[in-house]
């Protein structure tokens, strides 16, 4: 998904705000972020990280010196190299969608990092961290680990279906398309109440506080 | 049989639930998502995995499973460990792959079967 192609795929879809979360790296996130400014949409900068479990958590970041530095752990502990007849190329491109590098490393793997070193190495940067696809048959906390592990303080859960029975009492519910497509891009998504667009602002929703919520 | 024969014909590690080798083995089960255990473990089966997260323990001890081995000689995360010595639940440590462990329970007489 080109940067520019994706942005007018999201304001086409009516999208006002979208997290960029490639697997294990956040390479791609300047270009996103600069051609949505050009358009008024807001990106949220993040990453999908794998944790050793094969459990994927959505890191979301405030700006580009902690998602840059949350790379740079994931990275620390992401081992193996891409095989780009196997998993495809990864490309890092600009905002005029001019590829500018390739990824060697094996985004697709696992880190050797655990479920709750993910999560803590999330929250060590301010972030938020919020279980991916909950609901799904693989990659989800619920197909690796059975169930959300006691103690975990996840800020959210992303869900798949229209409601996920046995998520922890008080567990913010999210819904997001999880696009790694331009079609699918706008296909669940969450609507917030927010004073703007960021992610120290969504944090407050998930949270539900100083009237800030998640709407539905 | 029991645990306590199969932790010494095959020489696995015991890191947690001592007094609970006595436990008898009603056969094998092998699958590394917790997910699928808890759908299919039965009672008494012996756990091979290589999952080395605190949930194993909860696992084995939800669906009352005979103990859980870890292969390619991966030990127990500290709370792991913690939860399986709290909780009274057999840990080892195998220093074999899956495959070949497996392959030897089944020598030694465990099925992955019940009739």
């Amino acid at each position: 998904m080109s940067p520019s192609a994706l942005v007018r795929q999201a304001l086409a879809r009516g999208l006002d705000l979208i997290a960029i979360c490639d697997h294990n790296s956040a390479e791609n996130v300047a270009a996103v972020s600069r051609a949505a400014q050009r358009v008024g949409l807001a990106v949220i900068g993040g990453m999908e990280i794998t944790s050793r479990e094969e459990v994927h958590v959505l890191g979301l970041f405030h700006d580009e010196n902690t998602l840059s530095a949350a790379q740079d752990v994931v990275y620390d502990n992401l081992p193996g190299e891409n095989d780009p007849d196997a998993f495809g190329e990864q490309l890092v491109t600009d905002e005029q969608d001019k590829v500018i590098g390739q990824n060697h490393r094996l985004l697709i793997g696992a880190t050797g990092l655990t479920l709750g070193e993910v999560v803590r190495t999330v929250h060590g940067l301010g972030g938020l961290a919020i279980a991916s696809h909950v609901d799904r048959p693989r990659f989800s906390v619920l197909s690796q680990l059975g169930f959300i592990p006691d103690g975990l303080s996840l800020d959210g859960a992303e869900v798949c279906s229209e409601s996920v029975p046995g998520l922890p009492e008080g567990l913010a519910v999210v819904r997001s398309s999880d696009a790694h497509r331009l079609s699918e891009i706008g296909a669940r998504r969450t609507r917030f109440l927010v004073e703007g667009p960021t992610a120290l602002e969504i944090g407050m929703a998930l949270r539900g506080i100083e009237g800030r919520r998640i709407v539905a | 049989m029991n645990l306590s024969e199969i932790v010494e014909k095959l020489q696995l590690q015991v890191r947690a639930g001592e007094s609970a080798l006595a436990n008898q083995v009603r056969g094998g089960y092998a699958s590394d998502l917790m997910s699928d255990v808890i759908a299919h473990g039965r009672k008494g089966d012996l756990w091979v995995t290589l999952q080395t997260h605190q949930n194993t323990v909860a696992v084995a001890g939800l669906k009352a499973l005979a103990g859980v081995v870890l292969v390619n000689g991966r030990e127990p995360e500290a709370d792991t460990l913690q939860r399986a010595k709290d909780e009274n639940v057999p840990l080892l440590v195998s220093s074999l792959p899956a495959f070949e462990l497996i392959g030897r329970l089944y020598s030694l007489g465990l099925s992955g079967i019940r009739t």
